[in-house]
């Protein structure tokens, strides 16, 4: 019984951002997105040295400051206030984005509106809107070595937020390594969308019949008994 | 003897004209010179075109220029905020004029202006809305856009310390566009906390050097001499 979007009860979104954050790989440096993007900081495990870059002009950002006295001078991109680890750094807005274009940072974690099969990425605006808020999006797009998109899988409508080809407004072509969804971890490959992972209790079908472009399904956890025959 | 501090941040604003480009420093509230945009207000020059990156995200930030009807064109990477609402009433009638630009693209622009280079090519924004009408080029199998230059007739900038000669440090992320701008304008005036005597700031810890910087306002000393006149 293949279950519709609303029924399916897949990761929660802090599980999402500790699953990217165990994969960010120790010794890389990551530009997290505003929105979901920027729990994937709080969820690092603590001593695992992943370096945070932000785009108005620092490495080595800390956790979201919640509590106590904020510095209106130490915000994120999203402006909200964060501290800064030792070792951090300052720099101006244009030694940050020639970190970012000049293929500097191992990876960003960004979110987005739609991504297509073949990680086309639209995240600035919406088709009906008079502005579109483009930030950094366009230059991590293309300058990052890596590009992971953290987003719900379908809108609050149920829409999926994968499609075959994008109808809004592009970020960038062809710029998408992997999407963390809710319910799956899809890579982006030459040959199509390929799920490498599903969250528990969420079968593949369900996972396609919610999702709007082809998907391959190399659950390694699903078929390995098949496999291992 | 070298002087570049202003009496007051009226004063240092005081001859911007009309239809002059400004660059305005800032990452939201962080490093934005509020003083002097204040200033820039009460001065009351029209038809400015404005390069800032963040439009409406702070109240005394370059929207109360917008709502003044100061305003002719805005160059900007993230034109949203809560105080952003006149800026999309404007832009619908067709009052002010919306250039938007990739933040790295905006940055580097400023930065090739500072630098004497008048245009680049960047594959940011190519195959994209941002992108259409460029003039393009392929590099390494990759589609580039040719972007050009952007200078101001002034920047307005915010640091921290100054010396008497216009070097100036930066408190943390407050850095984020000032440097950049401060080097591609014709006049470049900073807002800073302080001014202290030359060779009282390492050498090695100066960001912008005094080569940028043409005209000082110190606000701290402002505030207390504010202090001492109110009690």
């Amino acid at each position: 019984m293949v279950r519709p979007y609303e029924e399916l009860n897949g990761w929660t979104i802090p599980e999402v951002a500790g699953r990217i954050a165990a994969e960010l790989e120790e010794g890389w440096f990551v530009n997290l997105g505003i929105g979901l993007p920027t729990l994937v900081g709080e969820a690092l495990p603590e001593g695992k040295e992943v370096i945070l870059h932000s785009e108005n002009g620092i490495l080595g950002i800390g956790p979201r400051k919640h509590t106590g006295e904020t510095d209106s001078d130490l915000v994120n991109a999203g402006k909200e206030p964060i501290t800064l680890l030792p070792g951090g750094s300052f720099f101006s807005q244009s030694e940050s984005f020639a970190m970012i274009r000049g293929g500097h940072l191992d990876a960003a974690v960004l979110g987005a509106f739609q991504v297509s099969m073949r990680g086309d990425i639209a995240s600035w605006k919406l088709p009906n809107a008079s502005l579109g808020r483009v930030g950094g999006a366009m230059d991590l797009t293309v300058g990052s070595k890596r590009v992971f998109v953290f987003m719900k899988h379908c809108t609050r409508e149920g829409t999926s937020k994968i499609v075959e080809e994008c109808a809004f407004p592009l970020t960038a072509p062809r710029a998408v390594d992997r999407i963390y969804t809710e319910l799956a971890v899809i890579d982006v490959t030459d040959g199509g969308l390929v799920v490498q992972d599903l969250a528990p209790d969420v079968e593949f079908e369900e996972v396609q019949a919610c999702t709007a472009a082809p998907l391959q399904n190399r659950n390694v956890k699903k078929h390995s008994k098949v496999s291992e025959g | 003897m070298i002087h570049k501090k202003y009496e007051n941040e009226e004063h240092a604003v005081a001859d911007i004209p009309n239809d002059s480009t400004v660059l305005v420093g800032g990452f939201g509230g962080s490093g934005l010179p509020s003083r002097l945009i204040t200033a820039l207000k009460e001065n009351g020059a029209t038809g400015l075109t404005i390069v800032s990156n963040n439009i409406g995200a702070v109240s005394e930030g370059v929207a109360t220029l917008i709502s003044n009807q100061q305003v002719k064109k805005i160059i900007c990477s993230f034109p949203v905020g809560p105080h952003a609402n006149e800026l999309i009433e404007y832009l619908e009638t067709g009052r002010v004029e919306l250039e938007l630009v990739p933040q790295g693209t905006l940055a580097e622009r400023i930065r090739a202006g500072g630098a004497g280079i008048s245009a680049f090519y960047t594959p940011t924004a190519a195959h994209t809305e941002l992108g259409e009408g460029k003039e393009s080029r392929v590099f390494n199998n990759r589609e580039h856009l040719l972007e050009y230059a952007i200078t101001g007739d002034y920047a307005l900038i915010k640091a921290h310390r100054a010396d008497r000669w216009g070097n100036l440090v930066y408190r943390k992320a407050q850095r984020n566009f000032n440097p950049v701008m401060a080097t591609a304008a014709q006049t470049t005036i900073a807002e800073v906390d302080e001014i202290v005597e030359v060779g009282d700031m390492s050498a090695e810890e100066i960001i912008s050097p005094s080569v940028y910087v043409h005209r000082l306002v110190e606000i701290a000393s402002q505030e207390e001499r504010g202090k001492v006149q109110n009690g």
